[in-house]
C-alpha cells in the first residue's frame, strides 16, 4: 500500500511538471489552431538555458527563471511573427505542423552545434533533497515543479478569465473573424499567446533539466508525450492538459509497480479508449472554450 | 597505290603503338626507383551520433579516427591511405541496417566496422554477412549477437554475459559477516543489460544473497524515478543496475540521493565507464564508489593502451580517467583489422574472415584477442572498475595492479 501511495505521489508531482510543459502547447492550439510540434525542443532549449546559467554562470536555475522566462517569451513572439503569422487559408493547421517541425529542426541543429550530443544535466542542491511526510519521500525539485505548474496554470487561468486581454484571447479562440470585426487586434493576441505558450516552457524545461540528463534529441521523446497529453485532455483545454498529465504519469507510476514494461502501453491503451468514447478528449476543445 | 586514308590510319596506329610502348617503358622504369602511390581505401561504419547512444557513438568515432590517424602515419593498410566514412543511425537498429546497405552498395566501402551496442550490431552483422563483409566490432558483446552464429562477426571486446563475474567472485570471497545479504536487480529491456543482470542474480542468489527486487523496465525518462524509488524502498545492500547509458544511471543516482538510500555496492552495466560525461551528469562526487564492469580503463598498464591514452590526451585533451572506454573498444577494432589485413596481405573480406577464425591471438589496447567460432573474444579478461574520488580505478579481480574495493561505497557527494 505504501508503495502504491508513493507511486501516486510521484505521479501527481511528476504529472504537474508535464502539465506545465503541455499547457503552452494546448494554449497555442486553443487560440491559433496551431499544433506547435516545436514545443518539445523548446522545453529542451529552456533546459539548456538553465544549464548554461547553472553550470557556466553559477546562477541558480530557479532564480534563472527571471532570465529564461522573458527570453523564451521573446523567442515565442519572434517565432510567431517570423513563421506562424504567415500561415493563411484552409490548410493552416496542416501547414502549422510542417512549419513548427521546421522550427524544431532549426533549434535542434543549433543546439547540436552549440552543445553537441553528449547528455548534460545540472543538480542544484534542492534537486537531490527531499521532504519526508508520514514516510513519503517528496523531492523538493518535484515540489518546486508542482508549485511552478500550479502558479503558471493559475496565472494563465486568471489571465484568460479575469483580464481584458483574456477576453480578447477567448474571443479569438471562439471566432477569429468575429474578434477582428469587434476591434480585437488578432495578430497581437496571437503573438502574445504564442509568447506565453513558449514562456511556460522555461519553467518546465528548468525542472526537466534538473530531473533528467538531456541532449538535443530529447525533444522528440517529449513532444510525443506532450501531444498525447493534450489530445487526451482535449485540444485547447488547459484544465484537460492538467488532468491528462496527472493521469498519464500517475498511471505509469502505478503500473511500474507490477510491470514497468507495460506502463507506457497501458497509458496509450487508455488514450485510445477515451478517444473512442469521447473523440474530443476528456475536456475537449468545445467544452474548454465554454468554460 | 595506298589511299590517303589508309596512310593516315597506318601512321596513326604506329604512333599509338609507339606511345603505348613509351608509356610502358616509362612505367616500368619508374617502378623500380619511386614508390607508386596506392589508391586510398574507404572503411565505413554506422554510428550513433545522435539519440540514446550518442555519447558512446561519439566516443567510438574518436576511437576509430585515432586508430586511422595512427595507422595512416604508419603507412596505412598495405600502403593504402585509410579514409573513414560514418553514417549516423540515430541509435536506431533499423537505420543502422539501412546505413550498412548504403555503405556497401552505394559507397562501395572496402571494409566495414561495427556500430555501437549489441542492439544495433546484431542486425548490422546480418547485412554485412549478406554481402560477404567481415564486421569487426567493439560493442556487440551480448549473447543475442552470437546466437545467430554468423561467421563474419568478430567482437574484440569482452563478451557481456559473464562480465559481472569478478564482482560475484568478490562477494563470494567476503567473510560471511561482511557479505551483503540482500540485492536488487533492476534492468533495462536491452540485449546488452538483461543477460548480465540475470547472470548476476542467478549467481548471487546461489551464494545466499536474497533478491529483493528484479524487474525489467524501458529506459523512459518518465519511468526511471518510479523504478528507482521502488528499489530504494527495498533498502537492498547491493544494487546491480542494467543500464545502457549515462541518463539511466544518473536518474537512479538522483532518486537514490533524494530517498536517502546509499547501497553498500552500486554497480551499473554501463554509464560509469563514460568518463567525464558520467561525472558531469551525476554531479559532484556522486560517482564515488560506483562500479562498472569493462575490459579497459585509462590507467591500464598495457603499453599499447598507454600509447593510445597519450595520443588521445594530446588530441582531445582531458585526463586518462576521463576517457570513455568506448574509445578503446573502437581503437581495438582498428588494431585487430590491421593485424588481419597484414597477416593475409589482402583487403579481401573472405580472407580476413577466414584468418580471424583460425584461433590466432592478436593484440589490442584492451588486451589479447582470440575469437571462437561465433566471434566472441575468448582471450578478454573481465575487470570491474570503481570511481574512487576523482579516479577511475581497476578494483577487480583483486591482485597485482588492482586497487582495493571501496566497500561499503562512500556516502553520496562525499
Amino acid at each position: 500500500m505504501a508503495q502504491f501511495l508513493q507511486a501516486v505521489a510521484d505521479g501527481i508531482l511528476g504529472g504537474a511538471v508535464y502539465a506545465l510543459m503541455a499547457a503552452g502547447l494546448t494554449l497555442i492550439f486553443g487560440v491559433m489552431d496551431i499544433i506547435n510540434i516545436a514545443q518539445g525542443i523548446l522545453v529542451i532549449l529552456a533546459a539548456y538555458l538553465s544549464y548554461v546559467l547553472s553550470v557556466h554562470l553559477h546562477i541558480d536555475p530557479l532564480l534563472g527563471l527571471f532570465i529564461t522566462v522573458p527570453a523564451m517569451f521573446a523567442l515565442g513572439v519572434a517565432i510567431e511573427w517570423a513563421f506562424m503569422r504567415r500561415l493563411r487559408g484552409r490548410e493552416r493547421v496542416a501547414m502549422s505542423l510542417l512549419v513548427s517541425y521546421a522550427v524544431a529542426v532549426i533549434i535542434e541543429g543549433a543546439l547540436y552545434q552549440a552543445f553537441g550530443s553528449t547528455p548534460v544535466g545540472y543538480l542544484p542542491r534542492y534537486a537531490v533533497k527531499s521532504l519526508y511526510i508520514h514516510g513519503f519521500n517528496l523531492p523538493y525539485i518535484y515540489l518546486i515543479g508542482f508549485g511552478l505548474a500550479a502558479a503558471a496554470l493559475a496565472a494563465i487561468y486568471l489571465m484568460l478569465y479575469r483580464t481584458k486581454f483574456g477576453r480578447s484571447i477567448r474571443a479569438t479562440m471562439q471566432d477569429r473573424v468575429a474578434a477582428r470585426l469587434v476591434g480585437i487586434n488578432v495578430d497581437r493576441v496571437a503573438a502574445l499567446t504564442f509568447g506565453i505558450g513558449v514562456a511556460v516552457t522555461a519553467a518546465g524545461g528548468m525542472v526537466f533539466g534538473a530531473t533528467n540528463t538531456f541532449n538535443p534529441d530529447s525533444g522528440y521523446d517529449l513532444i510525443s508525450r506532450l501531444l498525447s497529453i493534450v489530445i487526451l485532455g482535449g485540444l485547447g483545454s488547459i484544465a484537460g492538459a492538467l488532468v491528462a498529465a496527472l493521469f498519464m504519469v500517475t498511471a505509469e507510476e502505478i503500473v511500474n509497480i507490477w510491470q514497468p514494461t507495460w506502463a507506457t502501453a497501458v497509458y496509450y491503451a487508455v488514450l485510445v479508449i477515451v478517444l473512442l468514447i469521447r473523440p474530443t478528449g476528456l475536456l475537449g476543445k468545445r467544452e474548454a472554450r465554454a468554460q | 597505290m595506298i589511299s590517303h586514308r589508309a596512310r593516315f590510319l597506318s601512321v596513326g596506329i604506329t604512333a599509338a603503338v609507339l606511345a603505348a610502348a613509351l608509356a610502358a617503358c616509362s612505367s616500368s622504369g619508374s617502378g623500380g626507383t619511386t614508390h607508386k602511390k596506392k589508391a586510398p581505401i574507404v572503411i565505413g561504419a554506422s554510428l550513433s551520433l545522435t539519440g540514446q547512444f550518442s555519447t558512446d557513438g561519439l566516443a567510438f568515432r574518436k576511437g576509430y579516427r585515432l586508430w586511422a590517424h595512427d595507422q595512416n602515419a604508419a603507412g596505412g593498410l598495405l600502403g593504402h591511405h585509410i579514409n573513414l566514412t560514418f553514417l549516423n543511425d540515430n541509435s536506431s537498429p533499423t537505420t543502422a541496417t539501412s546505413n550498412y546497405q548504403t555503405l556497401i552498395n552505394v559507397d562501395h566501402v572496402a571494409l566495414t566496422i561495427g556500430p555501437f551496442s549489441s542492439l544495433l550490431t546484431a542486425p548490422s552483422a546480418t547485412v554485412a554477412h549478406r554481402y560477404g563483409y567481415a564486421l569487426v566490432e567493439g560493442a556487440g558483446g551480448a549473447p543475442s549477437v552470437f546466437a545467430t552464429k554468423l561467421p563474419n562477426v568478430f567482437d574484440v571486446s569482452l563478451p557481456v554475459a559473464a562480465s559481472l563475474l569478478p564482482m560475484i567472485n568478490w562477494v563470494a570471497s567476503l567473510p560471511a559477516s561482511q557479505r551483503p545479504k540482500t540485492a536488487a536487480f533492476p534492468t533495462s529491456n536491452d540485449p546488452f543489460t538483461q543477460p548480465q543482470v540475470q547472470f548476476a542474480k542467478q549467481k548471487l542468489t546461489a551464494l545466499g544473497v536474497k533478491s529483493l527486487y528484479y524487474k525489467v523496465f524501458p529506459e523512459e525518462p518518465t519511468q526511471i524515478k518510479g523504478i528507482a524509488d521502488q528499489v530504494a524502498a527495498k533498502k537492498a545492500q547491493i544494487v546491480v543496475l542494467g543500464s545502457t547509458a549515462v541518463p539511466t544511471v544518473s536518474g537512479f543516482t538522483q532518486a537514490f540521493i533524494q530517498a536517502h538510500y546509499n547501497p553498500q555496492v552500486f554497480i551499473a552495466t554501463a554509464g560509469p565507464d563514460q568518463g567525464a560525461a558520467y561525472q558531469q551528469a551525476v554531479g559532484h562526487y556522486n560517482y564515488d564508489g560506483v562500479m562498472v564492469p569493462n575490459a579497459w580503463y585509462g590507467g591500464s598498464s598495457n603499453p599499447l593502451s598507454k600509447k593510445m591514452v597519450a595520443e588521445y590526451i594530446a588530441t582531445y585533451h582531458g585526463t586518462a580517467s576521463g576517457i570513455n572506454a568506448d574509445v578503446a573498444e573502437a581503437y581495438s577494432v582498428g588494431e585487430v583489422l590491421t593485424q588481419a589485413v597484414n597477416a593475409t596481405h589482402s583487403l579481401a573480406n573472405s580472407k580476413i574472415i577466414s584468418y580471424l577464425h583460425k584461433g590466432v591471438t592478436l593484440n589490442s589496447v584492451q588486451g589479447p584477442v582470440r575469437f571462437n567460432s561465433v566471434g566472441e573474444n575468448l582471450a578478454a579478461t573481465a575487470f570491474v572498475f570503481q570511481w574512487q574520488k576523482n579516479n577511475f580505478v581497476q578494483v577487480l579481480p583483486t591482485g597485482t595492479g588492482s586497487t582495493p574495493v571501496e566497500f561499503p561505497k562512500a556516502p553520496w557527494g562525499k
